[in-house]
Formats: structure tokens, sequence, C-alpha cells
């Protein structure tokens, strides 16, 4: 099953909204409650990522039994060093971010550490997608 | 059945329009057959519906006071919201003496139910036999929120027994010791809430509760303004036991407070707390303790008070001032170190939101939810009886429904038939026809 997100950018307030919906469909799913939660904390981190750095962008999710797939994909400055990036602690985001507590240098290590797989590809000055995947079968 | 909800709908006050159904925070409530009626499994017993209906139709069931008569010895144990229900009045004793006056035999005070809990969580924090960060478990409908809502918060609830279990069980331990038989004695508890009505008949965590009835804060107070009017300066008893910090607990701020938690959260309002616990699942919530309670200013807004909830938080700084200075306790120890404050089980993973126990099934009727959802005209009126749009195509998925009680689907089929009438129309028999008009061969 698939869905599409649109989000948008410069919009600290409501950022997550995206990730939140998809979670209460996870819930109606029956989708296991440790699972929930991972895919939810790395989708969040993606979605606020994408409005601080990018402007916003769309997500794309399926749901199969096997696995939760996540693709993000913005249209903003891409990522310069992508292995800096990785870094506990690095961060470009903006002023008015970080002012927002956003922007800790932390989003991309919890991605990591909470999803199965993760992927990310970036073109400087043409955009980043970032994929997350969960699998299913260790639970229920 | 087992028992789920306090809350119940008065039939003939219902006018059956969408003022619950919007602000249900679990999405319990349809309309159907002009009345809201309730989804059992699904209703957490915030008491939003209670609040926001305008025809008063909803209210919280509760025990009849006539109840009393099957004990023999009668224990009140009062919420420590009551004693800021009365005007002009400070001093915890006088509302304690005025329950004797009604008939109790005995008082014990939740406030001191309160203050054995918060040592207790104290200590489980500091033995790190808990998950931060913290959510409290005071408040009834919030661990129903999240054993529905947020099952991924489950272990980070707080594993202690709520202080008016507590006092209960207190209070019948030593009250057997004395020599009175357990069968003969009968547990009150004088209610700010309905939610704390389905907490004592149907426990989350333990078999039964400690407690025999329970009563509304609103109907007690009808009987203890009258006795508190007529009390004399010199009737008044000390009865007093728990601390200003345990009376605090019935305001928000006040478990924090009391547990001298400096890094901590508390919020109050069921769709503040639905933001909080949202962050903390998403794992974006930087605190050790979360004191969550589902009505606006705490246990002092709950739906069976009587008093307004601002002027309620006023009265409860004012108590506290006062029992600061002039307040006196009773010199009695029931606390019993033989009693336990453990859960019995696990809390519970209730998934109701699940729209099928196969997840193949489920995601098919995800597929056509959404699918139906987009054909919707997704301004979530409310006129098919199902909160939103996107409910409703739940409930049409889950065969509560049918695709014809969105009033919109309906005027597009209408609309559809009538210009398929109008073509009939325009179909002449070949007898009549004439050339070039309502023919086929034109």
């Amino acid at each position: 099953m698939k869905m599409h997100y649109d989000v948008e950018g410069g919009e600290f307030i409501n950022v997550g909204t995206a990730s939140s919906q998809f979670k209460k469909t996870l819930k109606m799913l029956g989708i296991g409650a440790d699972i929930i939660r991972r895919i939810s904390i790395s989708m969040y981190e993606a979605e606020i990522n994408m409005v601080i750095h990018a402007n916003g962008g769309s997500i794309d999710t399926e749901i199969t039994p096997e696995r939760i797939h996540v693709v993000l994909q913005d249209q903003g400055p891409g990522i310069e060093n992508l292995d800096l990036a990785m870094k506990a602690g690095y961060s470009t985001a903006s002023r008015q971010a970080r002012e927002m507590g956003f922007g800790a240098g932390m989003g991309l290590q919890n991605m990591k550490r909470n999803c199965d797989e993760l992927q990310i590809s970036s073109v400087l000055g043409e955009g980043t997608r970032v994929e997350i995947t969960v699998y299913l079968n260790q639970e229920s | 059945m087992s028992y789920t909800h306090s809350v119940t709908l008065d039939w003939e006050k219902c006018i059956g329009c969408t003022d619950c159904i919007k602000r249900c925070p679990t999405e319990a409530i349809r309309v159907r057959n002009s009345k809201a009626e309730i989804m059992n499994d699904r209703c957490i017993d915030c008491g939003n519906c209670i609040r926001v209906c305008s025809s008063h139709a909803k209210k919280a069931t509760t025990d009849p006071i006539e109840m009393m008569a099957d004990y023999k010895y009668k224990v009140a144990i009062p919420a420590p919201t009551l004693y800021t229900q009365f005007k002009k009045l400070r001093n915890p004793n006088i509302i304690l003496t005025a329950l004797k006056k009604m008939g109790f035999d005995e008082v014990f005070e939740v406030a001191l139910g309160a203050d054995v809990v918060t040592e207790y969580s104290k200590l489980l924090v500091q033995e790190k036999k808990v998950q931060l960060p913290m959510i409290s478990s005071a408040c009834p409908a919030i661990v129903h929120l999240v054993q529905m809502r947020f099952p991924t918060l489950i272990p980070n609830i707080m594993p202690v027994i709520s202080p008016k279990e507590a006092i209960a069980r207190y209070a019948r331990n030593h009250l057997v010791k004395k020599g009175i038989p357990s069968d003969d004695i009968g547990i009150f508890f004088i209610s700010p809430c309905g939610a704390k009505v389905t907490d004592t008949r149907d426990p989350e965590v333990f078999d039964t509760s400690m407690v025999n009835g329970v009563f509304s804060m609103k109907e007690i107070y009808l009987y203890l303004v009258p006795i508190i009017r007529e009390l004399g300066e010199d009737e008044v008893e000390v009865l007093q036991m728990g601390s200003a910090n345990g009376i605090g607990w019935a305001a928000i701020g006040g478990e924090s407070t009391a547990s001298e938690v400096y890094n901590r959260v508390a919020v109050d309002g069921i769709e503040n707390v639905i933001n909080i616990l949202e962050r903390m699942e998403n794992n974006k919530l930087d605190v050790e303790f979360v004191e969550a309670l589902a009505c606006v200013n705490g246990c002092l807004g709950g739906p069976l008070t009587v008093e307004n909830s601002f002027v309620a938080t006023n009265r409860m700084l004012k108590i506290r001032k006062y029992l600061q200075f002039k307040g006196k306790t009773r010199d009695l120890n029931i606390l019993d170190s033989s009693v336990s404050l453990d859960w019995d089980r696990q809390l519970s993973n209730k998934q109701v939101m699940k729209l099928d126990e196969d997840m193949f099934k489920a995601l098919e009727k995800m597929e056509r939810m959404e699918a139906l959802y987009e054909t919707l005209p997704q301004i979530d009126c409310g006129s098919c009886g199902s909160p939103t749009c996107r409910s409703f195509a739940e409930d049409v998925v889950m065969e509560h429904a049918r695709i014809e009680d969105c009033i919109f689907m309906l005027r597009e089929q209408v609309r559809k038939m009538a210009e398929d009438m109008v073509k009939l129309a325009e179909k002449l028999p070949p007898s009549i026809r004439t050339k070039g008009k309502g023919g086929e061969d034109e």
C-alpha cells in the first residue's frame, strides 16, 4: 500500500505532520509498537531535515507485509559531505532553526540507529533523497 | 462484557448534533439514529464530551449515595479536589468533619495516598526501575489513552497504583487490624471524574479495587454545604493526615512539585497531552517526568466538580498557604509496609484502532479506505455521524456506515440519477417521435 505526503517548507510549528499521520496509519494496521516507534523516529527526523534545510519536499511511503519503506525527496541545496553530515553533532542548520530547538546535529544518527536500512543520495544544488526501510518480520 | 467507561447518554436530551463527536480524542462517538452513541471499547473516559455537550445529554455515572447503607462501617476517602469547592474555606479539617457528620464513620484522605505514592515513585526513579521519561499513572484517562493511541509508551508509565487505591488499601488494612470485619467496611471514594469510577470497577493493573463505591463530588457537595454552614468552630475535629504537597496533586503541576522533579513537563487538557505524547513518541522530549492530566487545570477541572477550575486553582494556593502556618494534622499512622503499591500485572496494549487482526486484510482495508477518502469532500462536516471524512471512510470499510450516509455522496448520486432520468425522458417511443427529436438516429 502506497501513500504520498507533501511537506511544506519553513513551517517549524507544524513540523512532523506527515510522520504523525503515517504513524496513525501504522497503528490502524496493527503493526507492532517497537516497529512503529523506530520508523516514526527515523521518518520524523528526515521530515524535520527536509523542512529545515530544503524548504520542504515530498514523502512516499509503501507498506507491504514484509517491510515499511519511506522515500523522502527534496529539491534543496543537497548535502556537501555526506560522511561529515553523518557525524554526531555536525550541523549546518540555520540560527533560526537552532533557536527553535532543531539542528542539534543528531538527526542522521537517530535515523540510522532506528531503521534497518538507510540510503541517502544527494546532488549539490539539486536535492536529496532519503530512503528508510524497516522490516516487519522480527515482530508479529 | 466488562465495564469500560462511565459516560452515559441521556437519550431524551441528545439532539444528535456534532459537538461531542468532533471533540472526542479517540474518535469514539458516532451519531446514529440522531443519538450520539459511544463505541465502548474506544472511550477513555476523558470527559471531553460531557463538557462540550450543549444539551447536557452526557454524564458520568457514579454510585448512588444509598449504597452507604449496605455497609456497617462507612469510610470516606475524598479526593483533595473536594477541599477547593467551598467558598472561603481553607481548613480541610472542616470538610473532613462535615463528612463524618454526613454519616461516615471514618475519613482518610486520598492526599495521604498521594504522599505515599510520591515517595514510592521517587524511590523507583532512584533505583532506576523505570524507563525515562516517566509518565505519571495518576490519571486513568491518560493511562487508557496511552494504551489505545500510544502503545509504544506503555513501558514509560509509572508502575505505581493510584493515590486513591493506595489509601483504600491502607484504610482497609488498618481497620481490619483494629478488629472490624472486612465485609463490614465500605470504602467510598469522592471523585472529581468518571474515569476514576471506571478505574475502580474495572482496574487495569490488579484484579479488585479496595474501594467499594465511587460518589460524585457534585452530589456530596450538596450534602456538605448545609452541614458546613451549621458547623461550630469547636466541633471541628483534627482529621487531616495528608500534607500540603499531597493535597496539591489535585492541581496540574502538583505531582511534579511533590516529587521535586525539576526536569519535567506538566501538561493538562487532553489535546495538549496528545501533543506532548506525540513528541515523546518521536523521541523529542528531553525530560525525566511527564505529569499529564486529561482535564484542564488537572483534577480541579474534573467533570464532576462544582467550582470553576481556575477559581479552584486559586483556592488551592490559599489552602496550601493556610496549611503552611495553621495546618493541624491528626496523630495517627495507618501506613504499613506490608501494603503493596506495585502493579500486579502489566498494562495491556489496546489496539482498538486496528482495522483487522490479519495484517493482509488490514492493508487491503486501508487501501480501500484511502481510495474512498479521496472521493469524499474532506471538509469533515460530521453530517454522516462520523467525526471526520477519514473516520467515515473507516466506518464504511468496517461496514459500520454506508457511502450514501455522506450527504455529498448522496447528492452526487441523486444528481446522476436526475441526469439519467432526463436522458431517459428524452427517449420517446418511435410511434410519437418526429425525425431528429428523441430518437437514436439523429
